[in-house]
């Protein structure tokens, strides 16, 4: 199968101290891919060094055949990597509006007009538009910070812990908007996440991390959730 | 009444130099975060490039266009100072993010260099900068004088403050500069190149500062420690307001600008400068974050 995105000998450190090392695995085209394990294996370092915001002073990540690792960070977004961190880091003292319009520019997009498919997918985003991000709810945040992901045209997303400290009913609907742009819109989904049952529910591959190497991967379907909880714990 | 309105005028007046020297500062410390010492050289380099062009037209261009020097030293001004920020963005403060105390010293260097070195060209002794004849003496409303030099100063002011806000709320610049500000790696995962950013939005800062320094040519003798006269009053405008907020900084400057002149009407000038800075010193203990602060459900927003 098709690789957008391969990780080859991939380490990872803030300033001396290494958290991931030789790490390698793929996510394959038109796939969502979840990658999980215990706090403090390196999962959310993995994607930052994907985005190029930490130091990795070795191995290749390739992405559409590209090694990107020397490329800084608003340079891979224009290859066409979208980010949503843990944490939302949407930009607080602008509304969601601009919010979505810097999307806009980081997809090369020329016009101001958010894409009918993001308020469809988000509904409740144009009743909060000239909103503060600051002042939205943590769920509403979140997919404020999916949607201004989205807006770039990304052929891959990284979502890092989307689920985190948001309600069950705003997970269920942020689950099925990232389940909707992977068959509509074709876009490869990359999620680091903890919560196994969401996991299990959207992933179609799944890798496990201990020690920022991989010690499990597979089909979700051919994995047993119970041994997959027992490596997490 | 006479005098009431006369007073008015000036702290008006007053303000708006406060808030011109301001603006740029509102720019590299409101939004950028960056303490720039060297903020007051960039007003006294802006004031001296609005002498060389005046003598620049006086014996070279001809006579009838003598007047029109002073439009050309604002925009000169305005870009060798912005050029001057770009250089010193790149070369010292990219490098000292994150640690106010070194950039604050390594600025006060560069303000000492900067003063030695105009003493060096132009001497110690302070230069003149006559007013072009259009904003010679003043307008006449009941008996009283309205210097056309300090409304001219007001009206730039306004047109400064207007053009600061567009670049910074309605532009796509803006919008890119905002979001760097706010959130640095997040920005550089929107596609913008914050290094870039950073660069010219620091130069803007100082291009703001030149053109304040034009202003200041008109209203007494240059020398190298021109700048000094404003920085401690416009840093504090800024605190005052509240960080990175402009409507706060016109407000802040007002405050300032209009108690200094109130004061001085009943005690001197060194007397109302200790009063104004008493004043803002009890104002921070009870509002430390300056007039107008940002609140936001967001938990790492510090102000």
């Amino acid at each position: 199968m098709n690789s957008l995105l391969e990780i080859k000998n991939l380490s990872a450190a803030y300033g001396e101290s290494k958290v991931i090392a030789d790490l390698s695995f793929k996510v394959p085209k038109d796939r969502i891919v979840c990658l999980i394990g215990r706090n403090g294996v390196g999962k959310s370092t993995t994607l930052k060094s994907i985005m190029g915001l930490v130091k990795t002073p070795s191995g290749q990540i390739s992405y559409n055949g590209e090694d990107i690792i020397k490329l800084p960070a608003y340079e891979r977004v224009k290859r066409g990597i979208g980010y949503v961190p843990q944490g939302r880091d949407i930009f607080p003292r602008m509304t969601v509006e601009e919010n979505l319009e810097l999307g806009l520019e980081a997809g090369g997009g020329k016009t101001r007009k958010i894409p009918d498919y993001i308020y469809e997918l988000f509904p409740v985003l144009p009743l909060f538009a000239k909103r503060k991000g600051g002042d939205l709810s943590g769920g509403q945040q979140q997919q404020l910070a999916i949607a201004r992901a989205l807006v770039s045209k990304p052929s891959l997303l990284v979502l890092d812990e989307p689920t985190e400290g948001i309600q069950p009913s705003i997970i269920w609907d942020i689950s099925k908007a990232i389940r909707r742009v992977n068959t509509e819109l074709g876009i490869t989904v990359l999620i680091v996440e903890q919560y196994l049952k969401f996991v299990m529910g959207i992933s179609d591959y799944l890798y496990v991390l201990e020690k920022g190497e991989v010690i499990l991967e597979g089909e979700t379907d051919s994995l047993s959730q119970e041994k997959v909880q027992k490596m997490m714990t | 009444m006479e005098q009431l309105v006369t007073t008015l005028f000036n702290g008006l007046s007053l303000s708006s130099i406060y808030l011109l020297v301001a603006l740029g500062l509102a720019i590299t410390f409101g939004q950028m975060g960056v303490i720039n010492m060297a903020h007051g050289e960039f007003v006294m380099l802006g004031a001296y490039m609005t002498f060389c062009t005046q003598e620049f037209f006086k014996n070279f261009l001809p006579e009838s266009i003598g007047s029109f020097y002073y439009f050309a030293a604002i925009i000169l001004a305005f870009i060798v100072t912005f050029g001057l920020g770009c250089l010193l963005e790149k070369v010292l403060i990219s490098r000292l993010y994150g640690r106010k105390i070194d950039s604050l010293l390594a600025t006060w260097g560069v303000s000492l260099i900067l003063q030695q070195l105009v003493r060096t060209i132009f001497g110690a002794q302070g230069v003149n900068v006559n007013a072009p004849a259009f904003l010679r003496g003043g307008l006449e409303v009941n008996g009283l004088t309205f210097s056309y030099n300090r409304i001219f100063i007001i009206i730039l002011v306004a047109f400064c403050l207007a053009m600061v806000w567009l670049l910074v709320n309605r532009s796509r610049y803006g919008s890119r500069m905002r979001a760097t500000m706010q959130n640095r790696p997040m920005a550089q995962c929107m596609g913008i190149n914050t290094k870039k950013i950073d660069c010219i939005t620091f130069g803007i800062g100082s291009g703001l500062a030149g053109i304040a320094g034009c202003s200041v040519a008109l209203l007494g003798s240059v020398d190298s420690t021109v700048g000094q006269n404003y920085i401690v009053y416009s840093f504090m405008t800024v605190v005052l307001g509240g960080v990175g907020n402009l409507f706060g900084t016109v407000i802040g400057a007002g405050i300032i600008g209009f108690s200094s002149i109130f004061v001085e009407n009943y005690q001197s000038a060194s007397i109302a400068r200790a009063i104004v800075l008493l004043i803002i010193i009890v104002f921070l203990q009870f509002k430390p974050s300056g007039l107008f602060t940002i609140r936001s459900r967001v938990l790492d927003e510090g102000v």
